[in-house]
């Protein structure tokens, strides 16, 4: 079964809080690889979606599908605990205001997760830790504290503690809208790089330049619902649906 | 009769060995009291509800008797059902819990404090609930409450005068005794305030260290 279906794999998933139905029946599926940029206005549900993949925030119905295994499976609670701990070590997740632990030390915010859930030793953490810092370029504020760092630091090191448990999917919930402007592009080369590598990647952002240049696919969301999903070129220079015109032109004019 | 302080230093050892016990009743009960505090407020916040109404039974009798009433209890009390603990254990058990249930109001406020996305990241990584507390909500929430856990504890160390009432011969106690046999209250009575004081400022330079070395990590 897994052979043909679909690495992210989201059936008819449906959410609420309380009375408001945030998703409405959204499908959606990521082959392994696969970049998929998600926009829409603020509320539209992105990051309703994108947590429900990690199940941060659990969909009231629908099936969410991961490399041949249910998220969402039915479980009592114990074994639904541990399912989906075993899970979430197979996902990153990169949130819009970084969430470095502050008491740590930007290592010991690396090596935390490896050492406590995958009984890495002091010194295999320590060299995973140097080679991910390496990698998003901080490996010489290795010792700094997170408030010693400026917001794009602090973000590359967030997504370096991601890498660290190796997940085979990663999510991006508008990583740089809170940065300064001049501190968007150290991340997003980050990510570029990723990209490089073939990282399996769904990515909620504002920047639309930056999603045109990455992403194999575009998803513009509103409303709870997918009103239109293609290539970028697609979504961005030809849209089809007049919702999404609306939204890329008031983009482009708040942009401006 | 005037005052004559130099009749202190003959009676120095009397009071210095009340001072080691003032000084070990405060470390024994501010310790129970830490650990207590957030086991207390751990068990406030997220126990099941079996536990925790005892739970806010304990804390009620802490916060709602007089010290005194809950040393009583604990030394002469405790008797009857057949735990006799030493003045000393008694002494600390009282002031630490009584002192616990104080810091596990300020420790799960301060847990309530701690950014939600603190948890939120460290459950995307993969911990559990337990491993985010421990790793991550926790560590936070104690270093947001040193300043007013420290406070408590020189509350802690001028109520240790009370364990005296149970015969605990600390620094209080030993100045009463030596002022029974030179009837001297005063020399003595300021002699023990000036013990207190040093104590305090021990106490004070520890806490400033304490937060010293945490403050590059908030
Ligand atoms: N925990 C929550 N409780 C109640 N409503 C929520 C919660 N999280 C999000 N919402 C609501 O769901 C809608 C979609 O939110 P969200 O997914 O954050 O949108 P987006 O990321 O596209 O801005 C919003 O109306 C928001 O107010
Ligand atoms: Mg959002």
């Amino acid at each position: 079964m897994a052979q043909n279906q679909p690495f992210v794999d989201i059936r008819h998933a449906q959410k609420s809080f309380g009375k408001v139905e945030v998703l409405k029946d959204i499908s959606l599926t990521v082959e392994r690889g696969q970049i998929v940029g998600i926009i829409g206005s603020s509320g539209s549900g992105k990051s309703t979606l994108l947590r429900a993949i990690n199940d941060l925030d659990p969909l009231s119905g629908g099936e969410i599908w991961l490399d041949g295994v249910q998220v969402n499976k039915k479980l009592p609670h114990r074994q639904y605990e541990a399912h989906i701990n075993a899970l979430r070590q197979q996902v990153g997740m990169v949130f819009q205001h970084f969430n470095l632990f502050p008491h740590l030390s930007v290592r010991d915010n690396v090596t935390m997760a490896p050492m406590l859930l995958k009984n890495l030793s002091r010194a295999e953490a320590n060299r995973l830790a140097e080679e991910q810092l390496d990698h998003v370029g901080m490996l010489e504020r290795i010792e700094y504290y997170p408030s010693q760092l400026s917001g794009g630091q602090k973000q590359r090191v967030a997504i370096a503690r991601a890498l660290a448990m190796k997940p085979k999917l990663m999510l991006f919930d508008e990583a740089t809208s809170a940065l300064d402007p001049e501190l968007v592009e150290e991340v997003n080369l980050v990510m570029k790089k990723l990209a490089e590598q073939h990282m399996t990647m769904i990515i909620v952002t504002h920047e639309m330049d930056f999603a045109a240049s990455v992403c194999d696919r575009v998803l513009f969301m509103d409303k709870g619902v997918v009103v239109e999903e293609g290539p970028p070129q697609v979504i961005f220079k030809n849209p089809t649906q007049p919702r999404t015109r609306e939204f890329l032109r008031k983009h482009i004019e708040g942009a401006s | 009769m005037g005052l004559d302080f130099s009749i202190v230093p003959k009676y120095l050892d009397i009071l210095l060995l009340g001072v080691a016990w003032t000084v070990g009743i405060t470390l024994a009960a501010a310790l129970l009291s830490f650990v207590g505090g957030i086991l207390f407020a751990l068990v406030a916040l997220y126990g099941p509800w079996l536990l925790r109404q005892p739970f806010r039974l304990v804390s009620w009798v802490f916060m709602g008797t007089p010290l005194l009433l809950q040393l009583f209890l604990i030394y002469f009390g405790l008797v009857q059902i057949g735990i006799d603990l030493p003045a000393f254990v008694a002494g600390s058990i009282g002031l630490g819990l009584h002192f616990a249930v104080y810091n596990s109001e300020l420790i799960q406020a301060a847990i309530l404090a701690v950014d939600r996305g603190q948890m939120e990241a460290a459950r995307t990584l993969g911990l559990s609930r337990g491993q985010a507390l421990r790793k991550v909500v926790v560590p936070q929430a104690v270093r947001a409450v040193i300043p007013p856990i420290g406070n408590n504890m020189i509350a802690l160390l001028k109520d240790s005068a009370l364990v005296s009432v149970i015969g605990v011969s600390e620094l209080t106690l030993s100045a009463q005794r030596v002022i029974g046999k030179t009837y001297r209250p005063f020399e003595f009575y300021l002699a023990a305030a000036a013990f207190y004081y040093v104590i305090n400022l021990c106490m004070e330079w520890v806490q400033r260290k304490i937060e010293r070395r945490i403050s590059v990590s908030r």
